[in-house]
Parts: structure tokens; sequence; C-alpha cells
């Protein structure tokens, strides 16, 4: 005991790292083959730092995390490496000694906050037990340092919540309490794992800010696993890129940020749209997919996608040190850095969308209401007491034909349940739905079948919306049969070849099911079979949120094109304010079932007048470590009331950092600002003229 | 919770009246009459007069709303009449009964839940290894052997090895409990094995389910101890379903054994239900239905109470 306390003295005070991964191998035995799922990642952490690990599913990231925990599922494999903590080989420990490293040296905070605690056991419970175990606290000892933890992690009624169970908190709160059991034993490291992936952008700024502020004052040092740069670039020191199981550029942010010397990082880069980017830009988007890891390349990984691959690409590469820490995995790289080579992706031709807007409405929405009667919470099974959900509430837009409307909000806005009343899934419980100036807000079944042709949809999520039991074709052939539109099977397959080139798919995919499509080809798929009926609207409900970076970029670019061949409107619902900044003509922000803003493009994001809208942009991550430093830590508090009970009057008052008295009494009217500016806010001139919430 | 509870409760009575209702007119839709079994079955040469008089004696030669009005009254006072075949009150026929039905479906119910709960955890933690193969094959037999095969296997290995056999009268425990268990356990073990296999496959599957959680994902980062990840973390969690499938099984057991009652001549619930239906026994019959439905309906409530026990996310009326 005393040798080890020695041996850990020592190395605190030479310049020994936290933590060192060293040439790290995983493998995964699979029925269909060995995955290589991490091959000779290094890094170290020190003390206090704040290190990320980005890349997209399946680049190894997370496996490399979990194995630092020794938590990897029973088919993995550490075949080569080491993982050293302050001296001490993690994978030679015994069980038992690694059981007492987890929890107590180091934590971990996982993904998703509302799986990851326990159902059937109390917060406080969950927040003690490593306290318990760890550091034989007793029970009171314990439940004071939970209350002390609660009010750390932010939770002000601490006392209440212990006694709580994780179904009354809501995301944002689990994942401060998954923080408070991390914090507990003040670990000397935490590997958060897509911290805030599963939160909303408001909520994902404060937990952000929380972990990054504690790491701080309690020194404890931080591994963020993402695929958000936005995020890496506000709060990491040091950024490794991992790309098909291997680390291919590491550095500072700024240099990943600033200087990315790795294609692959270039390319991540300019896939994603950015809220600080010059207006209509096309993304340029990296092409083909990651490779097979069962059994990778032996050259570059990612020569097969790269715009700039030579000859030499083919033979194995290790990582180069362009100084000061900064490393590529890239052949060419010397290029790269001096300017010579200039990486560009493809991006197709530029779009001017905005030449061919139509004047008279395609859909107009008035006063839209959607209320939904759920159980009173307190209602017994006698009882009919009903709640009412009031999911959208006076909702008004219009869309010109070949526009894109965006329509953005957080979870729960009902934004979602928009879509779905305009395309007659739910039934409206007010107001009226125009298309094509007809008022079809109570068609009947059969009068519907007209329109429902001119109106598709593009569902959120390519895995579960397609029926996994029909091939490709059957699918997208389906609305040509039962519309009649192609009546023969011969013209059909014709059409549905047609109809997967036009999105970038091939003919002979037809005869594939959706199991061995990537995300990427499921979402084209789904794209194809809105296509088929040749519709006028397309309804597109988060259709790049569950896509890996690089493949929304694609799919962005597909919608764009599409748009503009084929004279297309849409209605762009997403939570992601960048990826409605890049689509959209016109944006609203939701909140609560209500439009607070809708405005011009490049209006809302440059003179955003609804303080939501502004405290949205100001949450969003952008990626560049320069601008996230000069931007003040501004999240928004408090949590996005429940709509059983909507605050009275402008629904956005509990949260607003600048409401008055009459926030909290009136609706506030939409109030057109200039040409068309729609602001639901008491103090929009105000803030218009720079009255209040300056400078943000 | 109370205020629930009380509400179920009032709710089993709209049922048991439905229950009633059906099987006294399915009854007297199915043919058949009690009078010709208990005076002509033994091939005696009984004159019509007699037959009409013993039929007038018993009651069923007045109109049908009548009976119906009649027996509905009884059951608002709790009585549910009088066996047409022994003439002692119904519940009196029940009531000798149901203790030994009772005793074998809690023994068993013990039996299973005590082997059945680590049986199935040791076959989900060692999945794919040889414990998990050997529950796997236990278990399958007992959902494939039956149960009065069993019975007699036991009765008869008994017999060969020890030269023993279990007594056949009943005593109750509270007087003898040697002698009842004695008597007793047997066929508990009998329809155990069967409820066994059930609730441990049961339990592996839904353990092997929860092991794959993200909160033990937490629970193992946290450093507990493996041991309390599995009965802390996990089982809880796992045994929900479990609870519904043993309520079940135990309703079951009560009205159900009527082919292990015969292998053991035990004079149970099982048995009366055939007597009484072989001798067109209709009082007797409509009582035990009853009876069975209400206990069907008290064990389901008993289960949804438990689900609240074990799962927070469960709370009722308040």
């Amino acid at each position: 005991m005393e040798a080890q306390v020695q041996v850990q003295s020592r190395a605190a005070q030479s310049s020994v790292p936290l933590l060192a991964v060293e040439d790290l191998h995983v493998r995964f035995e699979t029925s269909r083959g060995v995955v290589r799922a991490v091959e000779g990642v290094s890094y170290t952490v020190n003390r206090g730092e704040v290190v990320a690990v980005v890349g997209e599913s399946g680049c190894g990231k997370s496996v490399s995390a979990l194995t630092i925990m020794r938590l990897l599922a029973k088919t993995g494999r550490v075949t080569h490496g080491r993982i050293m903590l302050e001296g001490r080989n993690l994978l030679e420990l015994s069980e038992d000694d690694m059981r007492a490293v987890r929890g107590h040296e180091i934590s971990m905070i996982f993904q998703e906050p509302m799986t990851s605690l326990n159902p059937v056991l109390s917060i406080g419970a969950q927040i003690m037990e490593p306290l318990l175990i760890h550091l034989k606290m007793t029970e009171e000892e314990a439940r004071a340092r939970a209350l002390e933890l609660m009010q750390q992690v932010g939770i002000t009624d601490g006392e209440r919540r212990l006694s709580q169970y994780p179904h009354q908190l809501s995301g944002g709160m689990r994942q401060r309490v998954m923080i408070a059991i991390g914090l507990a034993c003040k670990p000397k490291l935490i590997i958060a794992d897509e911290p805030t992936t599963a939160l909303d952008v408001t909520i994902q700024a404060q937990i952000l800010e929380l972990m990054k502020n504690l790491s701080r004052e309690l020194g404890i040092a931080l591994v963020i696993i993402t695929h958000n740069l936005g995020i890496v670039a506000r709060y990491a020191d040091r950024v490794n890129v991992m790309y098909a199981a291997n680390i291919i550029e590491k550095g500072s942010a700024d240099d990943i940020f600033l200087q990315p010397a790795h294609p692959y990082t270039n390319g991540l880069m300019r896939s994603v749209p950015r809220l600080d980017e010059p207006r209509g830009t096309k993304l340029q988007t990296i092409e083909g997919l990651p490779p097979d890891l069962r059994m990778p390349p032996e050259g570059c990984r990612f020569a097969a996608r790269c715009p700039h691959k030579l000859e030499k690409c083919l033979k194995p590469i290790e990582l180069i040190d362009l100084g000061k820490g900064h490393e590529a995995r890239c052949h060419r790289v010397d290029e790269i850095m001096s300017g010579a080579l200039k990486v560009e992706f493809p991006s197709g031709p530029a779009v001017t969308s905005q030449a061919h807007i139509g004047d008279k409405p395609i859909l107009e929405v008035t006063n839209l209401k959607k209320y939904f009667g759920v159980k009173a919470a307190g209602a017994g099974i006698f009882s009919n007491e009903m709640a009412t959900v009031r999911a959208v509430d006076d909702v008004s837009f219009a869309i010109a034909p070949g526009e894109t409307l965006g329509l953005v909000g957080e979870s729960g806005c009902g934004k979602t349940t928009v879509g779905r009343v305009v395309l007659r899934l739910d039934e409206a419980t007010g107001g009226t739905i125009k298309f094509s100036g007809t008022d079809v807000t109570h068609h009947s079944g059969r009068e519907m079948r007209g329109v429902r042709r001119k109106i598709q949809v593009i569902f959120q999520d390519p895995y579960s919306s397609l029926n996994p039991r029909m091939t490709i074709g059957e699918i997208i052939a389906e609305p040509l049969k039962v519309y009649g539109i192609v009546p023969d099977k011969k013209a059909r397959a014709a059409r549905v070849g047609e109809l997967l080139t036009q999105v970038g798919l091939f003919p002979y995919m037809a005869e594939r099911y959706p199991h061995e499509l990537s995300g990427g080809q499921r979402q084209r798929v789904g794209i194809a079979r809105a296509l088929a009926l040749e519709p006028e609207l397309i309804v597109c409900d988060e259709p790049v949120s569950a896509l890996d970076v690089s493949i929304q970029g694609q799919v962005i670019n597909l919608l764009e094109d599409l748009q503009t061949r084929l004279g297309l409107t849409f209605l762009f619902i997403a939570h992601d304010l960048a990826v409605v900044r890049h689509i959209s003509d016109r944006v609203a922000v939701m909140y609560l079932g209500r439009i607070m803003e809708l405005a011009d493009r490049d209006e809302i994001y440059k003179r955003p007048l609804h303080p939501y809208t502004k405290a949205l942009l100001d949450a969003a991550p952008i990626p560049d470590p320069r601008i996230e430093r000069a931007r003040a830590p501004r999240a928004l508090r408090g949590e996005i009331p429940s709509p059983l009970t909507p605050p009275s009057g402008c629904v956005f008052h509990t949260r607003c950092p600048i409401a008055l008295d009459v926030c909290k009494q009136k609706v506030p009217e939409a109030r057109d600002m200039s040409k068309g500016h729609l602001v639901a806010c008491h103090r929009a001139e105000e803030i218009q003229r720079g009255e209040v919430l300056q400078g943000a | 919770m109370l205020l629930y509870t009380l509400k179920r409760l009032l709710l089993t009575i709209p049922t048991l009246i439905g229950v009633a209702i059906l099987v006294f007119f399915m009854l007297r839709i199915v043919p058949g009459d009690i009078v010709e079994v208990k005076l002509r079955a033994d091939g005696g040469n009984v004159t019509e007069e007699v037959m009409q008089q013993e039929r007038e004696r018993l009651g069923l030669n007045r109109p049908l709303y009548v009976q119906f009005a009649d027996y509905m009254w009884g059951l608002a006072r709790f009585d549910l009449g009088i066996s047409m075949w022994t003439e002692r009150p119904v519940i009196e026929e029940i009531m000798i009964r149901l203790e030994l039905s009772l005793e074998v479906a809690i023994l068993a119910t013990i039996f299973a839940t005590l082997i059945s709960i680590p049986l199935g955890t040791a076959a989900a933690l060692f999945r794919n290894t040889w414990i998990d193969y050997v529950v796997r094959i236990l278990t399958i037999g007992g959902l494939s052997i039956p149960s009065f095969w069993f019975g007699m296997i036991i009765s008869l290995s008994l017999l060969s090895l020890f030269n023993w056999l279990p007594p056949i009268t009943f005593t109750p425990i509270y007087e003898d409990p040697v002698a009842n268990l004695s008597q007793l356990i047997w066929p508990a073990l009998a329809v155990g094995y069967r409820y066994c296999a059930v609730t441990a496959r049961m339990i592996r599957s839904s353990l092997l389910e929860v092991l794959a959680e993200d909160y033990i994902r937490t629970a193992r980062a946290k450093g507990v101890y493996e041991k309390l990840v599995v009965s802390r973390h996990a089982l809880r969690n796992a045994l929900l379903p479990a609870i519904t499938v043993m309520g079940l099984e135990f309703a079951f057991l009560i009205g159900g054994l009527v082919v292990t009652e015969q292998v053991f001549n035990l004079n149970g619930i099982g048995q009366l239900f055939v007597q009484s239906v072989s001798r067109n026994d209709f009082m007797l019959i409509q009582g035990m239905v009853i009876m069975i439905a209400g206990f069907y309906v008290i064990i389901n409530l008993v289960v949804d109470l438990l689900y609240a026990v074990f799962d927070p996310r469960i709370r009722y009326g308040s």
C-alpha cells in the first residue's frame, strides 16, 4: 500500500500524464468476423485538462473509452496496448482492483440520461452508492455529501429530489444527477461519452458549462467523446480525431480547427453547416462510407473517400509529427500544411433556389391548434378527469411554392405535431390548412387522396421508418401501385430505378433490404419514396438528425439539388439551428406550441428579435475556438415547462431574462417588425432599438 | 394506494356478477339433469312420478327467472346455496377442500420461487455456458412433462425406494405439520416443477434483457460490486414480468389440479369440480366457478399491487 502511494506521488511530481492510452488495439469477435474496432490508438490526458475524442459512429471512440473503464462487452478483447493511470496499467489490475478504480478514480458519464439511471432506485440511493462503497461513508455522511453534490450540479431542491425516482426528472436533470454520481468520489478523471447528444440545445449549453466549470474548479480531467465539432471547439484543450479505428489527427483545439492537417478533418468541418458561414454556401461533402472494420484497407484508411489521394496513399501510414503536439496521419500532410495543396471536397453546382419562388402560397396554415387529451396525472381509474396538452397553439404560417420554411425548436415544442397535422395524420383541433388555395382541414379520406399525392413526408429515423421485410424496390414502388400511377409492373421497376438514381443510389439496390444499407442510404430511400408520387410539398421531419455529420452534408445537398431540379417546396422541421439556417429561405422558431419568431433566414439569424431566438443562437456551439472563446457563457436558465401546464401569458416568460409583469399576464401577439419579420414578444421594439439584451 | 385497492375491490363485484349470470345460464342451456343422474344412473327403475317429486323438492321445476332471482338473492347474502347432491351448503363443501388446495398452491409457489430465482439468475449470468444449458434442459423438462405423470413417478419412486407412500387422509397443518407436509409436499413438488420451470425461464430472459440496459453499465462504471449489480440493480427490474407469470400460475393451481389430485388421491377443489360436473350439480358448479373467478380477480389485484412495490414508476390512485 505504502509503496503504491509512493509510486503515485512520484508520478504526480514528474510530468507523467494522468492517463496514457498507449497503442491500444481492441477486437470484437462477431458471428460475421473479427471487427478491429480500435487499432493503435494512443493519447494522453494531463491533470485538469479537457481532451476531446471526435469521430463519427463506428470509428472506435466509445470503444476506446469503455476499454479505459474495462467495461467492454464480453465479445470485446484488448489484443495489445497499455492504459496507464498514474503509472499503473489498468489492463493488468485484478477485477476487484479495477472495480475500486471505477467511480472512485475514474468516473464515466453516458449519453442517454433517460436510460442510464436505474428506474427502480431513488436518486438519493444512486448518488450515495459510490460514496458508501468507495469511501466507506456512513449513511448520514453519504446523504450530506449527496446534498452537497446536488447543489454543485445545480439542482436546487436537493432534499426533495433525493427521494424521487428517475422518471420524475427531466432529461437535463437526469444528466445532472449522472454528473453528480460521477463527481461523488472526487475522481481524477471523468470520461463523458456524448454527454449532451440526447439533450436540447439550451440544456446542452447548461450541462457543458457545468462540466467545464466543475472540471476547472475541482481540477478534474475530462475526456469528452463526441461527434459534435462545435462542442469540441468550445470546451476542449486538446482534440483527437478518430476515423476507422485510428486516430488520424491530434493537436490543440486551435490546431485542429484553424489549421486542420488531415483531409478528413477538413472535410468534417466543411460538411457541417455553420451559423457563422456566409449565406448560400454549398456544403462540401465527403462521398462514400467509412471502410468495413472487419477488413480495413492496408494503406491510408481515408484514401477511398479522399479527393486528393495518390498512388502512395495505398501504403500504410503512421501519425506524422507537425510540431507542438500536432500530428496527422496523411501522406500529403506536408503539402497541405505548406499550403501547396488546398483540400477541397466536391460540393455540386451552387444553388440559388430563391429565383423561382412563387408568390401565391402553396400551403397556408392559419391559427392552427392541436390539443391532445391525456388522463390527468392524479386521476384514478374511475375518473374521467382529462388534462389538455396544447401541442400546437395558434400557429400561422404560409409557404410559397419552391420555398423552404424551416421550423425549429427544442423537443416538445410542437414542431413535429405541426408536420403531422399538415399531413393530416392528426386531426386539427382548430384553425385551417389550405393547400393550393383549397381548405383541406376537414377533407374526408377520399377527398384527401388527391391531396396526399401532392404532400409527402420524409421521416427522421431511417432505421425504423422502412419496413424491414420489404425490398427497397417494393418500398419505393408501393405508392406508385397504390395510386395507380404506374400500373405496369415493368414500367414501375424502371421508374424505381430512375428514382434511385435521382437520389444518388444505384438501380440494382432495388433488390436489397433496408438492413443491407447504411443510415445515409436508407434516408435516400426515404427521399426516393417521397419523390415517387411527384409531390409539390414535402414535410421533412428531422431528416438528417439521425445521421453522421459527413452523411448529413450529403443528404442536405441532395435535398437542395432536388428542390432546384423539381421545384419542390419543403417544410423543414429540425432542432439544429445551423442545418435549418443552411437549407431554409424563411425560419419559424417554435416554443411550447407557439411560434415565437418568423422571418427571413438572414434576418432572423442576424437580427433575432425574440429573447428565445437569441438564447437558442447563443447556446448553439460554433466549430471555431476563437469565436467560442469570445462568446460569453450565456446558458438559458431553467427547463422547458411541461406543455400540460404551460405558463400564463407569454409561454417563455419563466425562462426569459427580460420578462416583465405584462409577460406573465398577456399572450403577446405576433407583430410585423419589418418586412414580414414576425415577433411574438412584448418587448420586441425595445430589443429592436437595442435597449435591452444588447450584444447578444 | 389504499383508495386504489378499495376501488379495485369494488370492481370485483360487477365482474363476479357477470360471471354468475354467465355460468347460471350456460349451465341451464347445456343438457343434463341431476335428478336423472341421482336416481336412474345406477339403473334403478324409478317412476316418472318420483322423479318429478324430486325435481320439485330441489326447486328445478320453477320458472327459470324465479330460480335465477332466487340464486342472485342468495349471492347478495353471500349464500351460494345448497349442493343438490349432498344437500349440504355449497360453501361448506368448498371450504373443506379449499384448505388443502390452497396449501398445495402455496407450497408449490414457495418451492417455485425458492428454486426459480437462483436458477434463472444463474442461467442468465452464465449464459451459453454449461450452467445455462443444464438450467435450460431442466426447465424445458418442467414445461414438457405433465404434472400428473411426474406425480406418478414421485409416488412410484417413494414406494419402490422407501417402501413408503404418503398418507391419504388430510391433516390440517396446525394440527400435525409433519403429517400434513408428508402428504402435501409431493403434489406440491409435482406441480411446482412446471411452475418453477415457467418462472425460471421468465427470469432468465428478462434478466438478460435488463443486464444489457444502460443503467447496469452505469452501476458497473460506479464501481458497484458485481454481486450488488445483479441483486440490487438488475434483479429488481427483472422480477416484474416474473411476478405476472407467478400470479397466473398460482390462480391456476387453485382450481386446475384435477388430474394431479387424482394421482395423489387428494380430496381437493379439482376433484370436487370433476364430481360436481359429472353429477350435474348446478349449485356446486356455480359456486366453484364464482369462487375461482374471485381468486383470479384478487390475485390479479395482488400482482398489480406488487408491481407498484417493485417499480416506483407505477403508482396508483394518488
